[in-house]
């Protein structure tokens, strides 16, 4: 063997053994719910759906943006707004420092205005993966910041909630905002604004019981878990289990709590049809 | 600063305490003519809820706060206040008719917490509580509120939406209870004392953070001091039209930010 031959025959490997590694490298998430592993990039593409049972993952504001508005359309607003320590809770500044790291935003809450297939709306986006989407002072103002633009401009208000409830670290200050969110909602509709209030996993406590449900049309995304108690706060005081299907969309739709359940699928059509039969003339 | 010094956990131990004065003795001793009224006209009469119409120095109002019992027989009777669903929509039923007929509105918050329950979520807890903020923050009369024991979580704040919000000195408000909190924060409930003091839940401290706008001194004083101060309050807010009213207590809720020293955004 002469040494084209073996320098050949190693850049044959060399090539195989890239190809393996990219491979491995290829981002894959495992599905909570049937723990089958899939490609990141394939679940993205069929809108953090999986494949293989249905299940919902949860999506990040960025995808959710992409999902639901027109392409380049979106500008954030409010994205600067400085975080505090109002109760001076210990290592607090800490985790929002780690949080934001992680997310890539300024608190659990993304604001901005954009278009739906044309027409233009304020939207805010609850992010999960920060803190659990708890609502503290930043997330409160975002929201009466974006109620307050979307009134100003006669535009139809959108809020994605996905949210544990009101953020701990903050004490008072994030009960406060319950009554905030809820007082400007309020004003926003009775001057005519339309607010239709978008219910993801999950939507609990104190999110669920100020402005998200106070939508003039309230919409959930399937099985996702909607309640003011949690059911392991419920099953510790009732001493049971609870059935599965308990405070989940399809429950409260029965119960007569919200107007729709909606595939993730037909969610920018969905949108779009509210939007088009409430356009002004 | 004159008393003695009492930790954060001390208070909240007064505020649950069997003999802690309640809505009724408050009624009993602050006002006149009371007439209960009852239901909220969908589906039930929650007992949790006291609400009626009485008089106070002559002027019609409309009082509606939590009760809890003496008894175990009587705290099972009133949930160990807390509300349900029901109980909310009754008190917003009757808040919307004291607006209808002018009267000003006095609410008493002692709840552990809104009641976590199959039926109270099935019936829209989340739903009943938005309601009640979102309605309390434009009505057109007076509101005053007292945290008078335990004011805990969204179910307390759903009585507190207020142009005066007081607490008596050994009250506490809290976004959740003490137990609670440390079982989320440190998965260990048995910190409470700790939670307690973190979370900055006693009158005292509350009324420096500005989220409160009075402290009620408790003792022999505290009815007559509470009676004047109603008083000179109602008197105040009484001169203010209903559009005024609305508007004050709307930019009261829509300022708390967090934000002390003036660092804002935009």
């Amino acid at each position: 063997m002469n040494i084209d031959d073996i320098f050949r025959q190693r850049r044959k490997r060399w090539d195989i053994l890239l190809k393996q590694r990219t491979a491995a490298q290829e981002e894959q998430t495992e599905c909570p719910s049937c723990h089958a592993v899939v490609e990141t990039s394939k679940l993205r593409e069929k809108r953090w759906v999986c494949p293989h049972c249905g299940f919902y993952l949860s999506m990040d504001p960025v995808s959710r943006i992409r999902f639901v508005c027109d392409e380049g359309s979106f500008r954030e607003l409010f994205g600067n707004l400085p975080q505090q320590n109002p109760i001076k809770f210990p290592q607090y500044e800490e985790k929002l420092a780690t949080m934001r790291e992680k997310t890539g935003g300024n608190d659990a809450f993304l604001a901005g205005e954009a278009r739906i297939r044309g027409i233009r709306v304020a939207i805010g986006v609850m992010d999960s993966r920060f803190l659990m989407g708890s609502m503290g002072t930043v997330v409160g103002e975002k929201i009466a910041r974006l109620t307050e633009y979307a009134g100003k401009r006669k535009l139809p208000l959108i809020i994605f909630s996905a949210s544990g409830g009101a953020r701990m670290q903050e004490g008072l200050f994030s009960l406060m905002q319950m009554a905030k969110t809820a007082a400007m909602v309020e004003q926003f509709k009775e001057k005519g604004g339309l607010f239709i209030s978008y219910l993801t996993n999950p939507t609990t406590g104190g999110v669920s019981a100020s402005y998200a449900s106070l939508g003039d049309i309230i919409i959930a995304e399937p099985d996702a878990l909607i309640c003011f108690a949690g059911p392991r706060v419920i099953e510790q005081t009732i001493g049971q289990k609870l059935p599965k299907e308990f405070q989940h969309a399809e429950f409260l739709l029965e119960h007569g709590m919200i107007d729709m359940v909606v595939e993730r699928k037909r969610m920018r059509s969905t949108l779009h049809k509210i939007l088009k039969l409430h356009a002004s003339v | 600063m004159s008393e003695k010094k009492m930790t954060a956990y001390d208070r909240v131990k007064l505020a649950r305490a069997a003999d802690r004065t309640n809505i009724m003795e408050y009624i009993e001793a602050l006002f006149e003519d009371f007439l209960e009224l009852h239901g909220d006209r969908l589906y039930r009469d929650d007992p949790s809820i006291v609400g009626g119409i009485a008089t106070f120095h002559g002027i019609p109002v409309t009082i509606i706060g939590q009760r809890k019992g003496r008894t175990t027989e009587e705290n099972i009777r009133f949930n160990f206040g807390m509300t349900s669903p029901e109980g909310y929509r009754k008190a917003r039923r009757l808040m919307e008719q004291a607006e209808k007929f002018g009267r000003p509105i006095i609410t008493f918050i002692d709840t552990p917490g809104a009641y976590p329950g199959i039926e109270a979520e099935s019936n829209g807890q989340s739903n009943a509580i938005a309601e009640n903020l979102a309605v309390m923050s434009r009505l057109k009369v007076p509101i005053i509120a007292i945290v008078t024991g335990e004011g805990s979580s969204g179910g307390a704040l759903a009585l507190g939406v207020a142009d005066r919000v007081w607490m008596l000195e050994n009250a506490v408000y809290s976004i959740l209870s003490p137990e609670g909190f440390a079982s989320i924060i440190w998965k260990d409930a048995s910190r409470a004392a700790e939670a307690s003091t973190v979370m900055k839940i006693t009158a005292g401290e509350l009324k420096e953070l500005e989220l409160i706008d009075g402290v009620i001194p408790e003792g022999n004083r505290s009815f007559p001091i509470l009676d004047s101060l109603l008083v000179e309050t109602l008197e105040k807010l009484r001169k203010q039209s209903g559009a005024e009213l609305a508007n004050a207590r709307f930019r009261k809720f829509r300022r708390i930010d967090g934000l002390f020293d003036g660092k804002r955004g935009e």
